[in-house]
C-alpha cells in the first residue's frame, strides 16, 4: 500500500509547479496538468479502497493499516508529532470522496473558468486544497491533522478571496478565515489538553479502545465537569467552526462569494465535512468516556439545521440557499452522530452520518455545479433573473432535478438511504429529536424544489442573449455526478463503514421511512403550487409572516450581533486600549532605547571636536588621574 | 652665597616672566618674555657649571628659535586687528588644571625628594672631555644620537621649505 | 638680621628650589597651551614646557648623578630637536596662515572626521 504516499505528493507537487510558473505557461497547459494530477490520484484512491476493502479484514474487522508514518517533532518523551498516513474504513472512504469530486470540479473549471484571469493561479490553489484535505483525513495523529486543518483553512482564504479586486470577497475571506481560526484557538486547547492528560497525539492510541490510555485523566475535573469532557468539547467547538455549526456558521453564506467550483469543492463537499470527519475519527473517545459532550453535539446540531432550513426558505440567491442547505445537512451529519452509540446497532447513526456525508458530498456538489451552469448562462446569482430555463439546457435541468429528489430523499436515489438512516437512529434516540429532524427533512424537500421551480419553471426573464447550454467541459461532470447519485444509495454501506469496523447489515425500517416519504411529498407538492407557475400565493405568505420573513432573510440578523460584539466592545473596550499601550508604553521604551542612544552618542560625539586643546586637555587629566591611581593605591 | 642670590634673582625672572608670557594680550610682549625666560633659563646652566649648555641655549633658542617667532608673528599678525580674548571659562578651566597640577606635583617633589640630594663640587668640563664624548662610540658616548641629530635636522629642513614655499 | 640672612643663605641651593623653579615654568607652560587661541602661544607654551623638562635634567645629572654626562647630552639633544619642531611648525603655521588667513586653533576642526 506504499503508494498512498503519492496520492498526498502529487497534487503538492502540482501545487508547486503551477504555482511556480504562473503565467508563463498557456492556461490550458495548466488546467490540463492539474486536472491529470487529480485523474492520476483518484484511480490510485479507487484502487486504495478496492485493495483496503477487500484484503485488509481479520475476524471480520477491519484494520487500521499505517504504510507511511515517520517522525517528525518530538517534545518529550511521550509527545511527538508524526507525519504519516493511516487507513482505516472512514479515511479510505473519505480518500475516495475527496478525489472524485476534487477530480470532477477540475474538470468543470476547465470549462468554467475559461478566460479568467488567474487561471493558473486557481489551479494551483485547487491541489493545494485537496493536498490539505488528503493530508487532513489520512492523519495519523492529531497533531498532523490539526497542521493540515489549518492548511486547508489557508486554501479556503485563498480560493474565497479569488477575485481578489472586489472588496466583498476579500471580507468574505477574511471573515472565513479568522471565523475559523478563532475556533481552532478551541481545537488546540482541546488537544493541549487531551494529549496532556493521555501523554499521547497518536489516533491509533486514543482510538484502540484501551483504557489505559485514559488513566490519567480520571478524576481529574474543571468546574464540575471531567477535563476530558472540556478537551473533546474544545475539539468539537474546532470541528464547529470548519462545519459552521451554530454560531459559527456566519462565514459560509459569505464565502460564496468565490467562483462557484470553489464552493463546490469546498463549502460543500469536502472542507466543511472536516468538523464531522473529526468528530467520527474520535468517536470512541467520545462516546466511551464523554457521552454528554457527544448529546450536546447532537443539540447543536439539531438546532443548526433547523436554523438554517428557516433561512433557506426566504434567500433569493441561489448559491446562499444552496450554503444555507449545507449547513442544514451537516447539521443532520453531527446530529447523526450525536445520537449514536458504539458497536452494532447502536452505532447505526454513525454509519448513518458516513453515508449521508458520502451521499450529500455527491449531490451537493452536482447541485452547486449545476446552479454554476446556471449562473453561466444567465450571468447572475439571483432568482429573480432565472425562470423557464428548462427549455434552454435540458441537461442541467434533469441533473439538478436528480439531485433535488436525492436531497428531498425520494426513493431510490442516493439521499433516501442515508437520511432514513438517519432519522431511524433519531428516532431510537428519542421520538423528539426524530420528529424535529423529520420536520427539517420537510423543511429541505420544500426550500429545495423552490429553487428548483423557480430557476427551471415559471415565468422567464428577459435576457441579453437566449442562454445556452454548458460545454462539454461543465456538462459531463454533472452527468457524472447525477450518475453517482442515482447508484450510490444501493451500496452496503453497512459492510464497510461502521463505528466498530464490523459488519452491520443495513435495513430500511419502514415507519420512519414511509413517514419521511410522506413528508417530503407534501412539501414538494406545496412548492409545486407554489412556485411552478406565476402565483401569489408566495407574497401572501411573506405578508402574513412579515417579521419572520423578514428576520430570516437577514439570516435573523447574526451577522449584526457579531458586528456588535466585534466592533462595539472587543474594538472599544480590548484592541483599543492594548493598541495605546503597545505605541506609547512599549514603542515608548524602545523609542527611549534609540533615543537614549542618541543622545548619548552626540555627547560622545563631543569629544571628537577636532580641538586639539581639549585633546590636551582630557590627555593631561587622564595621566594626572593615573599618576595619582598608581602612587596612591 | 652668591649662588644662592643668583639663583633666587634668576628663579624669580623665570617665574614671574614665564607666567606673564601666558597671559599677556599682546603677542610680541609674550615673545619678548619668553627671551627673557630663555635667557634666564641659560643663567641657570650658567650656575650649575655647564657653559657649554649656556652657550647652546643662548645661540640656539634665544637666537634661532626666538627670531623664527617673531618672523612668523609678525608675518601672520594684521597690524591693528581686534585682539580677541578667550573666554574666561576656558581660562578658569585651565588654570584650574594647571593649579592642580602645581599642587600635585608639588607635593611628590616636597615628599620624596630631601631624602636623596646631595651635591658634590665638580671640575669643570674640558672641552677635550665634552669632545671625547660627542664623538666616541663606547657606552655612555653619544656619536649615534649625534648622528641621528643631524638627520632629524636635515629632514626638518626639507620638510619646513617644501611646507611652507610658495605654490 | 644679616647673620640670619647670612645662614639662610649658606651652603648649597637645596635641589628642591630648582624643581619648583621648573614646576612654575612647566604648568604656566600647560595654563598657556591649554587657554590661549592663537597658534603662536601655543607654540610659546610649548617652548616653555620644554625649558622646563631640559632644566629638570640638568638639575637632576648635577645633583644626583655627579660624574655623569647623561642629563646633558640629553638637554643638548633636546635642544636641537626642539628647534627642528619649532621650524616645522612655523612652516606649517604659515601655510595655515595662507589659507585661512588666521591662526586661530579653533579653526582647525576638520581631522575630527
Amino acid at each position: 500500500m506504499q503508494y498512498t504516499l503519492l496520492i498526498l505528493v502529487l497534487p503538492l507537487l502540482s501545487f508547486i509547479v503551477l504555482g511556480l510558473v504562473d503565467s508563463k505557461w498557456k492556461p490550458k497547459v495548466a488546467g490540463t496538468i492539474g486536472t491529470v494530477v487529480l485523474g492520476i490520484i483518484t484511480a490510485l484512491s479507487y484502487l486504495t479502497a478496492w485493495e483496503y476493502f477487500s484484503m485488509h479484514k481479520i475476524a471480520g474487522v477491519y484494520e487500521k493499516v499505517i504504510p507511511f508514518n515517520t517522525e517528525w517533532l518530538r517534545f518529550t518523551e511521550f509527545l511527538h508529532i508524526d507525519l504519516g498516513i493511516l487507513l482505516d474504513p472512514i479515511s479510505v472512504m473519505m480518500l475516495v470522496v475527496i478525489t472524485t469530486v476534487s477530480f470532477m470540479v477540475n474538470i468543470y473549471s476547465l470549462g468554467y473558468m475559461v478566460n479568467e484571469k488567474g487561471f493558473e493561479r486557481y489551479y494551483a490553489f485547487l491541489s493545494l486544497f485537496t493536498f490539505s484535505m488528503l493530508g487532513l483525513v489520512v492523519a495519523t495523529n492529531i497533531f498532523q491533522m490539526y497542521i493540515f486543518w489549518e492548511l486547508v483553512g489557508v486554501s479556503s482564504f485563498l480560493l474565497i478571496g479569488f477575485y481578489y479586486t472586489k472588496p466583498s470577497a476579500v471580507a468574505a475571506a477574511k471573515k472565513a478565515f479568522i471565523v475559523t481560526r478563532f475556533a481552532d484557538l478551541f481545537f488546540l486547547l482541546g488537544i493541549l489538553i487531551l494529549s496532556f492528560y493521555t501523554k499521547t497525539f497518536d489516533f491509533g492510541q486514543l482510538t484502540s479502545g484501551d483504557a489505559s490510555v485514559f488513566s490519567g485523566a480520571t478524576g481529574a475535573t474543571f468546574l464540575g465537569f471531567s477535563v476530558l469532557s472540556w478537551a473533546m468539547a474544545g475539539i468539537f467547538i474546532g470541528g464547529a467552526g470548519k462545519s459552521a455549526m451554530f454560531p459559527l456558521q456566519i462565514w459560509l453564506p459569505d464565502a460564496m462569494e468565490g467562483p462557484t467550483p470553489v464552493s463546490a469543492l469546498i463549502h460543500a463537499a469536502t472542507m466543511v465535512v472536516a468538523g464531522v470527519f473529526l468528530v467520527a475519527r474520535l468517536f470512541p473517545v467520545y462516546v466511551t468516556y464523554t457521552p454528554e459532550v457527544l448529546h450536546g453535539i447532537a443539540y447543536v446540531g439539531a438546532f443548526t439545521s433547523l436554523f438554517a432550513a428557516v433561512i433557506a426558505c426566504v434567500q433569493t440567491d441561489i448559491k446562499r440557499v444552496l450554503a444555507f442547505s449545507t449547513i442544514s445537512q451537516i447539521g443532520f451529519m453531527m446530529v447523526a452522530l450525536g445520537v449514536s452509540g458504539y458497536g452494532e446497532h447502536e452505532g447505526l447513526g454513525y454509519m448513518a452520518s458516513m453515508f449521508h456525508l458520502f451521499t450529500h458530498a455527491m449531490f451537493k456538489a452536482l447541485l452547486f455545479l449545476g446552479a454554476g451552469s446556471v449562473i453561466h448562462a444567465v450571468h447572475s446569482n439571483e432568482m429573480n433573473h432565472m425562470g423557464g430555463l428548462r427549455k434552454y439546457m435540458p441537461i442541467t435541468n434533469w441533473t439538478f432535478l436528480i439531485a433535488c429528489l436525492a436531497i428531498a430523499g425520494i426513493p431510490p436515489f442516493s439521499g433516501f438511504f442515508s437520511k432514513d438512516e438517519i432519522l431511524s437512529a433519531c428516532y431510537e434516540f428519542s421520538p423528539y429529536m426524530g420528529g424535529v429532524m423529520s420536520f427539517i427533512a420537510g423543511l429541505t424537500a420544500f426550500y429545495m424544489f423552490r429553487l428548483y421551480f423557480n430557476i427551471f419553471w415559471g415565468k422567464e426573464h428577459k435576457h441579453h442573449h437566449t442562454p445556452h447550454e454548458s460545454p462539454f467541459a461543465m456538462a459531463l461532470p454533472l452527468v457524472f455526478l447525477a450518475t453517482v447519485t442515482v447508484f450510490a444509495g444501493w451500496i452496503p454501506f453497512g459492510h464497510f463503514v461502521t463505528s466498530d469496523r464490523a459488519n452491520y447489515d443495513i435495513h430500511i425500517e419502514w415507519s420512519v421511512a414511509g413517514m419521511s416519504i410522506a413528508i417530503a411529498s407534501v412539501a414538494i407538492a406545496l412548492a409545486a403550487i407554489m412556485y411552478r407557475k406565476e402565483s401569489e400565493v408566495p407574497k401572501k405568505l411573506a405578508t402574513t409572516f412579515a417579521g419572520l420573513h423578514k428576520a430570516a432573510s437577514n439570516r435573523f440578523y447574526l451577522d449584526e450581533v457579531y458586528l456588535f460584539i466585534t466592533k462595539k466592545i472587543i474594538f472599544n473596550n480590548i484592541s483599543r486600549p492594548l493598541a495605546w499601550f503597545d505605541r506609547h508604553v512599549i514603542d515608548a521604551t524602545m523609542d527611549g532605547f534609540a533615543n537614549t542612544s542618541q543622545w548619548v552618542s552626540v555627547k560622545i560625539k563631543g569629544l571628537q571636536s577636532g580641538q586639539v586643546q581639549q585633546y590636551a586637555y582630557v590627555f593631561l587629566l587622564g595621566t594626572l588621574l593615573i599618576t595619582l591611581l598608581v602612587l596612591f593605591i | 652665597m652668591a649662588d644662592q642670590i643668583i639663583f633666587y634673582i634668576l628663579g624669580a625672572i623665570i617665574a614671574i616672566f614665564s607666567v606673564l608670557a601666558v597671559t599677556s594680550k599682546r603677542i610680541i610682549r609674550s615673545a619678548t618674555y619668553l627671551l627673557f625666560v630663555l635667557l634666564a633659563t641659560a643663567g641657570i646652566y650658567l650656575l650649575l657649571g655647564y657653559n657649554y649648555l649656556f652657550a647652546v641655549q643662548i645661540a640656539v633658542y634665544a637666537g634661532g628659535v626666538m627670531v623664527l617667532f617673531i618672523f612668523a608673528i609678525l608675518l601672520t599678525n594684521r597690524p591693528g586687528e581686534n585682539v580677541k580674548t578667550e573666554l574666561p571659562v576656558r581660562r578658569v578651566a585651565a588654570g584650574l588644571t594647571a593649579l592642580a597640577g602645581v599642587a600635585f606635583c608639588g607635593h611628590v617633589i616636597y615628599w620624596n625628594i630631601k631624602k636623596v640630594s646631595t651635591l658634590v663640587a665638580q671640575s669643570d668640563l674640558t672641552p677635550q672631555q665634552l669632545g671625547h664624548t660627542m664623538m666616541g662610540t663606547d657606552k655612555y658616548q653619544y656619536l649615534l644620537p649625534f648622528e641621528t641629530i643631524s638627520i632629524l635636522l636635515l629632514a626638518c629642513i626639507v620638510g619646513a621649505i617644501m611646507i611652507a614655499r610658495k605654490r | 638680621m644679616g647673620d640670619l640672612l647670612t645662614n639662610l643663605l649658606a651652603g648649597p641651593v637645596p635641589i628642591e628650589a630648582y624643581l619648583g623653579v621648573s614646576l612654575i615654568m612647566f604648568f604656566a607652560g600647560v595654563y598657556g597651551f591649554l587657554s590661549r587661541r592663537s597658534m603662536l602661544m601655543i607654540l610659546i607654551s610649548i617652548e616653555l614646557m620644554l625649558n622646563a623638562a631640559d632644566i629638570n635634567f640638568v638639575v637632576f645629572n648635577r645633583y644626583l648623578f655627579p660624574g655623569h654626562l647623561e642629563g646633558f647630552y640629553f638637554t643638548l639633544f633636546t635642544i636641537a630637536i626642539a628647534a627642528c619642531e619649532t621650524a616645522v611648525a612655523i612652516a606649517i603655521i604659515i601655510n595655515i596662515y595662507r589659507n585661512l588667513t588666521s591662526v586661530e586653533v579653533g579653526n582647525l576642526d576638520q581631522m575630527k572626521e
